[in-house]
């Protein structure tokens, strides 16, 4: 098994019981949040006046807890963190919403998810609380397009993490963050001592066992260590070697030449190969990787990750092509594609551009199988063959754009 | 609206006062209600890789309903477009379920628990529509904020949080840094 689950990273009706499945967890966030005081707004407001921290407790006791669980998960290689949804960083929407929220938190008493609580419970200033979030909800689609650029690109960072940012490993985050949250829970109790007269020593002592607890697991979390990219594609073999071996994510060079031309298409072509052959010949808009490095990329692609994004690998043949395919399918690199035949075959098919090309004998399978005059790289007719010329050309379609996860419509999460 | 069935009433039918004998009881201690509430979140991002939200459900029933009077205008706000254009449907997303189980749990934790009790909550300064008014006023802040930061307390404070997204962890500190820097001036709404 391999988590997420595949079927349920969206609802569809394909999968009815993936319907059940997110009401069932919506039921057990409804419940937990009721039980933890979190459908009475005197005691959310109460965080504000530090008589009594229950928002700060449960919130970061649930980020945290959630967080050991996850990146214990992700290390031993049960959890696939490239498909778990890390929300898109946008600083300026962040922070300014952020603040608004803040306002509408001190004002009225809840946030979203805890009014419908308050709601469902008959607390009536829920009630309208839930009618002025529908009105300032509205009220912002209305209003969007007002300021769509600054909210569209304003601090856009894609998906970046906390160890995106500080440069640190996970497990040593994870710790950080862990440490931070039980001093805050420290301090919270102090606050609560001074300002709404808590006697402490009537707190439960297996608080301090559970503290313990987080910090075991953060560290361990720092000695598991991350899969290796190997592991991970040992999980995924089975589904990959068959498309593999099915042929389905090998494209040939006349799909490759169209995707090139199409305009809604984001392409990103790696090419595998030496540097040597890279400068004798390479396909326009090609970019050089070592096979070796090709890992690194991992993080940027997942960082800017789009839909209409596809990624072409090549290499003379398919070997090291295929392998550095398994490296970027590894990292859960979305819309991956190798090119048929490589770059021999390109030139095969729009070779004939070029007479100064000529066809030479593979010593070994991955080799190039043509001879150049000069190292002219991408200047060559055929790397950028004529659209008009080949308008014509006929192939097997087998670019299919999954669409992993669509946020942008609005998923609070 | 799902509520109105499930207020109860003075002088109201039996069945409705069976929701309101069970005994009172307290809330959970904070840290055991963040560790379960944790736990609940782990499982939403271990089985569906997603994590748990409110306002973009509120979001998507909102945009069901102006969908359907006001379809051409849907059309043509890119905004709505995304989630309600042509012929796709606002509710078939994962966050418009986990919403409605929500209330669901939230409904059945407060009966369980002999807290399903009409009431406003309020501090002791202010009228009980005063506090109607602000809560309103207070839900219409949230709304917006909340649609601006692309996700609220539920959806991107905790979910990005536990996920260690760096703007969540942003997000978090605004939250807090807002209703902290207003606190002080409000303060006659809650002492």
């Amino acid at each position: 098994m391999n988590f997420p689950l595949p079927e349920l990273q969206a609802t569809s009706a394909a999968n009815p019981w993936s319907y059940l499945v997110f009401i069932v967890i919506g039921f057990a966030f409804g419940y937990v949040l009721e039980i933890a005081g979190f459908g009475n707004s005197k005691k959310l407001a109460a965080q504000f006046y530090f008589t009594e921290l229950t928002v700060l407790k449960v919130m970061f006791g649930a980020i945290v807890t959630a967080m050991v669980l996850i990146f214990i998960m992700v290390g031993l290689g049960v959890l696939d963190y490239g498909q778990v949804y890390v929300n898109t960083t946008y600083f300026g929407p962040m922070v300014l919403g952020g603040l608004i929220m803040g306002v509408g938190f001190i004002i009225g008493g809840f946030c979203p998810g805890t009014s419908l609580v308050g709601l469902v419970t008959g607390k009536l200033d829920a009630l309208f609380f839930v009618l002025g979030v529908m009105v300032g909800i509205f009220a912002f689609g209305e209003t969007e397009w007002l300021f769509d650029i600054w909210w569209q690109t304003s601090g856009y960072m894609g998906r970046f993490t906390l160890m995106d940012w500080l440069g640190l490993p996970t497990g040593v985050i994870v710790t950080a963050v862990v440490l931070m949250a039980l001093f805050m829970f420290w301090g919270a109790e102090q606050l609560e001592r001074m300002f709404g007269k808590r006697d402490l020593a009537r707190e439960p002592k297996l608080r301090l066992a559970g503290a313990a607890s987080l910090v075991v697991a953060a560290l361990s979390v720092i000695v598991i260590g991350a899969p290796s990219n190997a592991a991970k594609y040992a999980q995924i073999a089975p589904v990959k070697d068959a498309a593999l071996a099915n042929r389905e994510v090998q494209i040939e060079p006349a799909e490759l030449f169209h995707t090139m031309y199409d305009d809604a298409l984001q392409l990103i072509l790696l090419d595998v190969r030496s540097e040597a052959d890279f400068n004798l010949f390479h396909l326009k808009g090609a970019h050089q990787v070592d096979p070796a490095e090709v890992i690194s990329l991992a993080p940027e692609l997942i960082a800017h990750a789009a839909p209409n994004r596809i990624v072409v690998v090549m290499s003379n043949d398919e070997q090291a092509a295929t392998a550095a395919w398994k490296v970027l399918a590894a990292e859960a690199i979305p819309n991956i594609y190798i090119l048929e035949g490589g770059v021999n075959n390109w030139l095969t098919v729009f070779g004939q551009d070029d007479p100064a090309i000529q066809a030479a004998a593979t010593p070994t399978p991955d080799d190039l199988g043509f001879a150049f005059p000069a190292a002219l790289g991408d200047r060559y007719t055929s790397a950028a063959p004529s659209l008009i010329r080949y308008e014509h050309l006929t192939y097997t379609p087998k670019i299919v754009l999954q669409i992993q996860r669509d946020k942008t419509g609005g998923g609070c999460g | 609206m799902t509520t109105l069935t499930k207020s109860p009433r003075a002088g109201s039918p039996t069945w409705l006062k069976m929701l309101r004998q069970r005994p009172p009881k307290d809330y959970v201690h904070p840290y055991l209600g963040g560790f379960l509430l944790g736990l609940v979140l782990f499982a939403a991002f271990f089985l569906t890789g997603n994590g748990l939200g409110a306002s973009g459900g509120l979001n998507r029933y909102l945009v069901y309903v102006e969908d359907m009077f006001f379809p051409e205008h849907v059309d043509r706000t890119p905004y709505l477009l995304k989630m309600a254009g042509g012929d796709k449907d606002p509710l078939d997303d994962w966050v418009v379920m986990v919403v409605a189980g929500a209330m669901l749990g939230g409904f059945t934790a407060g009966w369980w628990n002999g807290r399903l009790k009409i009431e406003t909550n309020k501090g002791p300064q202010i009228s009980v529509r005063t506090r109607w008014l602000m809560a309103f006023i207070g839900g219409a802040f949230m709304g917006y904020g909340a649609r601006m930061a692309r996700g609220c307390t539920s959806g991107l404070a905790l979910s990005g949080g536990a996920v260690l997204s760096t703007g969540a962890w942003a997000f978090m500190f605004a939250v807090f840094g807002g209703a902290y820097m207003l606190a002080y001036f409000v303060r006659k709404l809650w002492q």
